[in-house]
């Protein structure tokens, strides 16, 4: 993975000194509440319902062994004993009093790691394909261009104060795990095979997708953009936005707004018109800084393998549970010999994505032992460990089962993505924790798991949409009535290649109801489904009006028809 | 008479910002002499007037047209573009049209909410003085000018990133 000169290190360095600075100044009374939020924010540090919230970034997340050991002390020496996994691939810590975070910053700092850019009005922590680097399905290593963007958009002096925050995600394989086009900026990274440039990494940019509350998908602005004019075109994207992104209302400030508003052609033109003055510019990516950067991303010294092993296939006709393991949370490799193994952070009882400094510590042990001391962090609020023997994933199992994150419920129902929700979030409408939690609790026979199979359940607690409920198979959004908590209920969302918007089934419930609603959304998908069909997929096939009986009875469509408001 | 960076020195200087009231008659409002800055609208309005005059400089407001302002730039002493809220960040990307698209070689200084740790990121988009706003303390933002060792993308003040302008051998010097 990436590691920082002596360029890199100093800026962090810096930042933390600067941050140190503006926090004197703020507690000194020189700063104003409202001129030091900008600032904080900044830096990850929010104020949340009890505490603040400090955001740590973790670039395209990539960690290594030694960086998830200061986190897990981190967690134990200044938080409460845990952290939690974000939507965004990065990791956050609740109960850290403000007048320690320059301390903490400073611990991160000498491991490589910082809260720059991770919240605010600014070009965020940029996102990527957590199997990057080894998925067989992989055309382009996204990393090193991700590295790229990161520096390029860290301290950006011309959009630390765009209209509204602004996320990058990028992938580079036939099938897209990134979801790109819910990104302010998607890019799909592939390989000309037109001739012209035969081999060359080109770009396909999306630009104006996003969930929150106008979940939109975003629109293809570039098909073949050469990779080394990827800064200045979106240079030239920041700028017609950061001009011309509207001001007057944050909820209308993103640029999916604008992108809407002007057209997608017109846009198109008066970025094509910015592009004019810095194509073939100074912000050219050069081949030489292309090389420099991946070749921190060459292969690990990985071992000349067979791609079975018989103490693999004993173990595997023998024990059922590993089986199960192996079918959801073992992954395939470009490598033989090798897997992808995901670490599985949904157990019973415990928030999704929630990890504790013993386990923070314990995984970066494992990550050592299995993984040449590199973990990956999913926006499906899991760890990964990339690298591992296929001989050794018994005893890999072995471990992670000891250390409770071995659910083999990977892309299953109870693989549920969920924000923090009323239980941290200020901004939350409702609780999202306890949500998960209760459906969680219903559905904990694996035999039943297995046979509904693969199923994203996402949960937001409110419209900002961090648990990214519209593109779930099954969507829950958090919404306040008259200071009651509901939540309403969507259907068919869909991320990946075919990225689709879920739809709202009628009116919100009460949090009691909803392990039930769940228990009847499946109902009706075990009684309509065709053989090997998935669920979202007998909802794209019969449509929600089956499921909305199942829900609500023979009525549903008749009474339901005109509450259908958002989402559609 | 405000505190104006300049060069990383404080310096005093006679331009003052006009600021009419918003029913105010551009067309018809008196300059009286002395170094003004006036708003964009009212350069407009009295083009012909204030054209011969050399104590007039203009400023911007973030919602004026800038395709307007290319064609009048080069005639001004002073071109100050206006932050009505610190977190309004279209100044930025005015200075840097204005410095790199508009070819403008004059002085270019940044006014309104003028604060501490926008500073740098100001003078690397294209100021060259700030007229900080009167809460700031001159201490504080000449020790904030530079919070950074150096930039990774290019701006105005280099347009040249890191990556181009250093050989970044792997592994620097661990």
């Amino acid at each position: 993975m990436y590691r920082y000169d002596d360029y890199d290190r100093a800026m962090v360095k810096a930042r933390v000194a600067q941050f140190r600075d503006q926090t004197n100044r703020w507690q000194a009374g020189e700063l104003s509440d409202d001129e030091f939020r900008p600032l904080r924010l900044q830096n990850g540090l929010y104020m949340q319902r009890y505490a603040p919230m400090l955001r740590i970034a973790v670039p395209y997340g990539m960690l290594s062994s030694a960086q998830l050991r200061v986190l897990g002390a981190i967690a134990r020496e200044e938080d409460k004993g845990y952290a939690h996994l974000t939507t965004r691939q990065n990791l956050q810590y609740n109960w850290i009093p403000m007048a320690r975070v320059p301390d903490v910053l400073e611990r991160l700092a000498e491991v490589e790691m910082h809260a720059i850019q991770t919240s605010g009005n600014c070009i965020r922590n940029v996102t990527s394909d957590q199997f990057a680097g080894i998925a067989p399905d992989e055309v382009v290593d996204t990393r090193p261009l991700c590295e790229i963007i990161r520096q390029w958009s860290t301290f950006h002096p011309e959009f630390a104060f765009l209209p509204r925050k602004f996320k990058i995600a990028v992938h580079g394989a036939e099938r897209d795990r990134a979801v790109v086009q819910v990104h302010d900026i998607g890019l799909h990274l592939y390989r000309d095979e037109s001739g012209k440039t035969s081999g060359d990494i080109l770009a396909r940019v999306w630009v104006g997708g996003g969930l929150g509350r106008t979940p939109i998908l975003g629109e293809v602005i570039h098909e073949a953009l050469p990779w080394r004019h990827l800064l200045s075109y979106m240079e030239a994207i920041l700028r017609v936005y950061n001009l011309e992104g509207r001001r007057d209302n944050p909820y209308k400030a993103r640029i999916k707004i604008l992108v809407k508003a002007l057209g997608i052609e017109e846009f198109r033109r008066k970025v094509d018109a910015e592009w004019a003055n810095l194509k073939d510019g100074p912000a050219t990516i050069t081949d030489a800084e292309l090389a420099r950067v991946s070749a921190y991303f060459v292969d690990p010294a990985y071992a000349q393998l067979p791609d079975t092993d018989a103490g693999f296939d004993a173990r595997l006709s023998s024990d059922k549970a590993f089986a199960r393991w192996v079918q959801q949370n073992v992954h395939p490799h470009r490598v033989p010999g090798y897997r992808a193994v995901t670490l599985s952070l949904k157990q019973k009882g415990v928030a999704p994505g929630d990890i504790t400094d013993q386990q923070m510590e314990a995984v970066a042990d494992l990550a050592d032992a299995f993984s040449f001391g590199e973990v990956r962090s999913s926006h499906e609020q899991n760890l990964v460990l990339s690298d591992v023997e296929l001989r050794k994933l018994p005893e890999l199992y072995d471990a992670a089962k000891a250390l409770k994150v071995a659910s083999s419920t990977v892309g299953l129902l109870t693989d549920i993505i969920c924000c923090p929700g009323g239980d941290f979030c200020d901004l939350a409408n409702a609780k999202s924790i306890p949500i998960a939690q209760a459906i969680m609790e219903r559905f904990d026979d694996l035999d039943y798991l297995h046979d509904i199979g693969e199923l994203d359940l996402n949960i937001s607690g409110c419209m900002n949409a961090c648990g990214h409920h519209h593109v779930g198979h099954i969507g829950v959004l958090g919404v306040d009535k008259n200071d009651e908590e509901w939540y309403q209920v969507t259907i068919g969302g869909r991320q990946g290649n075919d990225t689709r918007l879920g739809k709202v089934i009628g009116p919100s419930f009460a949090a009691a109801d909803m392990p039930d609603v769940v228990t009847k959304l499946l109902e009706t998908y075990v009684k309509l489904r065709e053989p090997e069909e998935r669920f979202v997929d007998t909802v794209v096939r019969v449509g929600i009006d089956p499921f909305k009986v199942g829900v609500y009875g023979e009525s549903a469509n008749r009474v339901n028809k005109n509450k259908e408001t958002t989402h559609g | 008479m405000a505190d104006i960076l300049k060069n990383g020195q404080v310096h005093q200087d006679h331009w003052q910002v006009l600021r009419p009231e918003a029913e105010a008659d551009l067309a018809t409002l008196n300059v009286p002499t002395g170094e003004w800055l006036v708003p964009f609208a009212l350069w407009q309005a009295q083009t012909d007037t204030l054209k011969s005059r050399q104590d007039i400089g203009v400023w911007l407001s973030p919602n004026d047209d800038l395709t307007e302002v290319a064609q009048h730039c080069d005639q001004w002493p002073l071109l100050a573009i206006d932050f009505p809220k610190f977190t309004d960040g279209r100044g930025y990307s005015i200075a840097w049209r204005v410095r790199n698209h508009y070819k403008y070689r004059g002085e270019l200084r940044a006014i309104g909410n003028v604060l501490v740790d926008q500073l740098f990121f100001m003078l690397r988009v294209g100021f060259d003085t700030l007229a900080l706003d009167p809460k700031v303390a001159i201490a504080t933002a000449e020790r904030n000018l530079a919070p950074f060792p150096d930039t990774y993308q290019g701006s105005t003040d280099n347009p040249e990133p890191l990556f181009r302008r250093v050989d970044r051998v792997l592994g620097g010097a661990r």
